[in-house]
């Protein structure tokens, strides 16, 4: 089976290459990218005018299977994955029961290899020693451990960012230290005993500094940031819109310009959905008892190429290596590339493409969206994994 | 009427709509010192009390509000009801409403528990307290008691003081009091006083002498006792110490000062008896305020047909 993806830009951070090209895949693999491939009896795919990424990948998403299919499976979770351009996603264990054994992983099937990286999303461990032991541990395997931030002391009952609009709506705040004792301990617990840490879903300018610090200290930290909190603030929960309420919560534009910042200079490695579906029952109640996540496979790419691409400069390249080869490096996996050689993810961006986000339209069982009625410019309009079409607009 | 169909909080309520409700609860007061408190307006309309929160004095008083106006109210208290059996609040109100319904007066403790019942139901929904968030009609028979002893509501000096942080009463009277012209300073332990309340409108002190300090208008909070086993202040000695009002401190104020508090009153804690019951205290027209109150927002919202 040949394939050629014809005449797109080619866009793929991993290689410093940015250009019109022409991609030849045979049985499921990238066998050449170069300008003008002409081959006899293989399938073209006229791709002009578009952008042809490696396929994103998502480094932390909620699939809900085992134990809470009525929010999520995995067979919709891939729909919503493939509808908004991602090829390959890390799960969260947080399921019931928890993936945290073998048989579970096999049962999950996936990644080959079973688990890629160890997480307590969800649940943070409050044990500075419990932490310290897991990160000593999983690198002894060559695994990261992907920590959830929050000093459960300091967030006891909090529904949304301690600050104007908690104070407006009588609601308990989440003060940002929260977040930023846990990212200092494991910076200096990852310092300490020289092993990898990934910090998940940063959201406040304090935890960009502290990360910007540790990779000038040498530290093996890496962290991420998700499209909710790279553009929305703490107002979009005014009205007392529970889909707007999200662990950790929606912070503030002073802390929307550091990330931004970080993402720019690289103290930022990857670009995360944190999609968090729920059924409907549980958000359509009083804010305290609603539960906390949003959806974001399918909105991801949108907000990300309309709000940071367009309205804050950030360039495409930046955005796309951190959800390509920026993600694949944390978690030390041969993805997010076109090298030849490696199997056929691909994403290809129609850049132009405006689009409303109408969250009735979801592969997604979740409707939980705050991004619902957006208008949004550029869209993946084709998502391959390894050779084969899983999705198409084109 | 009212410009808006709910009275969810006062942040969204426009200065006309509470000098409208405030001009018909003085008239509404005069029914209340007759043989007969009994006026036709809302005959025919029927309301129902739903408190998932246990209340006495604002239950009862709407409750009466709405018999003082013939309309038919039945009490909703969640200790008795099918939400011990686990049925969810907007379930609760859609049956309520297809029992027909006028008005839905809720008390509950989350915030935002008005807005999301508003969301559901096509009755007209009154905020009778929501988690930390706001209790409009409280605030509204603040403002009557003072506007009856001051004459105005513009021009004063309030001082607020107390546990401003979880505090739905100081909420919405540093709407209420701002929006009429008045300026409101808050004081409270540190622990206990709201993140960024100066961009609502209020003025933050550290000492409630300072808040005090030539005053008009003097309003104690409630402390709930078991605030103090959360280590917000550590002693409740230290607590009236410190942020208990007494004849002296009372004494910096306006010598027409007058004190008011949301009830129920912790003796010898944020007040002492001897303001309690001293001559500068309004807390009992309070009470006869919010009956009044209460009757013009429920004669504003469902009196008369909407179209």
């Amino acid at each position: 089976m040949k394939k050629v993806l014809k005449g797109a830009r080619v866009l793929d951070p991993s290689q410093k290459i940015d250009g019109i090209k022409d991609i030849l895949i045979v049985d499921g693999h990238i066998a050449d990218i170069k300008e003008e491939i002409e081959i006899s009896g293989a399938e073209v795919i006229d791709l002009s005018g578009k952008i042809v990424t490696p396929g994103l990948i998502d480094i932390h998403a909620h699939f809900r299977e085992p134990g809470y299919e009525y929010k999520e499976d995995i067979e919709s979770g891939s729909m919503s994955a493939a509808a908004g351009g991602f090829t390959a996603v890390a799960c969260m264990p947080n399921t019931n029961p928890p993936l945290d054994n073998s048989a579970l992983i096999e049962y999950v099937d996936m990644a080959q290899a079973g688990a890629v990286a160890f997480s307590d999303d969800g649940k943070p461990v409050a044990s500075s020693s419990l932490m310290r032991k897991a990160m000593v541990y999983a690198a002894m395997f060559d695994k990261v451990i992907i920590d959830h931030c929050e000093d459960p002391t300091l967030f006891e009952g909090g529904q949304i960012n301690e600050g104007r609009v908690s104070t407006l709506l009588g609601l308990a705040g989440i003060p940002k230290a929260a977040e930023e004792i846990m990212v200092a301990r494991d910076i200096l617990l990852a310092k300490e005993m020289q092993t990898p840490v990934h910090i998940a879903h940063i959201s406040t300018k304090g935890s960009v500094e502290l990360l910007r610090w540790a990779k000038r200290e040498g530290v093996r930290a890496t962290c991420e940031v998700t499209p909710h909190h790279l553009t929305l603030t703490e107002e979009a929960v005014l009205g007392f819109d529970t889909n707007a309420k999200v662990n950790p919560p929606l912070r503030t534009q002073e802390d929307i310009d550091a990330l931004l910042e970080g993402l720019k200079d690289g103290t930022i490695d990857a670009i995360a959905t944190d999609h968090a579906p729920h059924h409907f029952d549980e958000k359509d109640l009083e804010f305290d008892k609603a539960a906390f996540g949003m959806v974001g496979l399918e909105t991801a790419l949108g907000v990300i190429l309309t709000k940071v691409v367009e309205e804050k400069d950030i360039p495409i390249n930046t955005v796309i290596e951190k959800m390509t080869i920026g993600p694949a490096k944390v978690l030390g996996l041969e993805l997010g590339t076109l090298k030849i050689g490696v199997p056929a993810d691909i994403t290809v961006i129609d850049i132009n493409k405006e689009w409303t986000v109408d969250k009735d339209k979801f592969f997604s069982k979740g409707r939980n969206t705050p991004f619902h009625g957006f208008k949004l410019k550029g869209k993946a309009v084709m998502t391959i994994v390894d050779g084969k079409v899983t999705y198409s607009e084109i | 009427m009212l410009s808006k169909k709910h009275l969810l909080g006062l942040e969204d309520v426009q200065k006309s709509d509470i000098e409208l409700i405030l001009k018909t609860a003085e008239s509404f007061k005069e029914i209340m010192d007759r043989d007969v408190k009994k006026v036709p307006t809302l005959r025919g309309k029927s309301i129902v009390n739903l408190f998932y929160e246990p209340s006495t004095r604002t239950r009862t008083s709407f409750e009466l509000a709405g018999k003082y106006l013939s309309a038919d109210t039945i009490n909703f208290t969640s200790s008795a009801s099918s939400v011990r059996k686990g049925e969810t609040l907007k379930d609760t109100a859609k049956t309520l409403e297809m029992m027909g319904v006028d008005a839905i007066v809720i008390r509950h403790s989350s915030s935002g528990a008005a807005k999301y019942l508003s969301r559901h139901v096509t009755a007209s929904v009154i905020n009778a307290g929501d988690g930390t968030h706001e209790h409009p009609t409280q605030a509204l028979l603040d403002m009557l008691t003072v506007k009856e002893k001051k004459g105005t509501l513009s021009g004063l000096k309030v001082a607020i003081f107390g546990d401003i942080l979880h505090s739905r009463v100081a909420r919405s009277n540093i709407f209420g009091f701002t929006k009429m012209g008045s300026e409101v300073y808050v004081a409270g332990p540190s622990t206990l006083m709201p993140p960024n309340i100066e961009e609502m409108g209020a003025k933050p002190v550290k000492t409630i002498e300072e808040a005090i300090e030539g005053a008009d208008v003097v309003m104690a909070l409630r402390i709930q006792l078991e605030r103090q086993q959360k280590g917000l202040f550590p002693t409740i000695r230290e607590y009236a110490k410190f942020f208990g009002l007494n004849k002296d401190k009372l004494a910096l104020a306006k010598p027409n000062a007058i004190l008011l508090h949301p009830g129920p009153v912790n003796r010898g804690i944020e007040l002492t008896s001897e303001v309690i019951d001293g001559s500068q205290s309004v807390i009992n027209q309070q009470v006869k305020s919010g009956v009044a109150v209460r009757m013009a927002v429920l004669y504003h919202l469902i009196g008369g047909s909407r179209k």
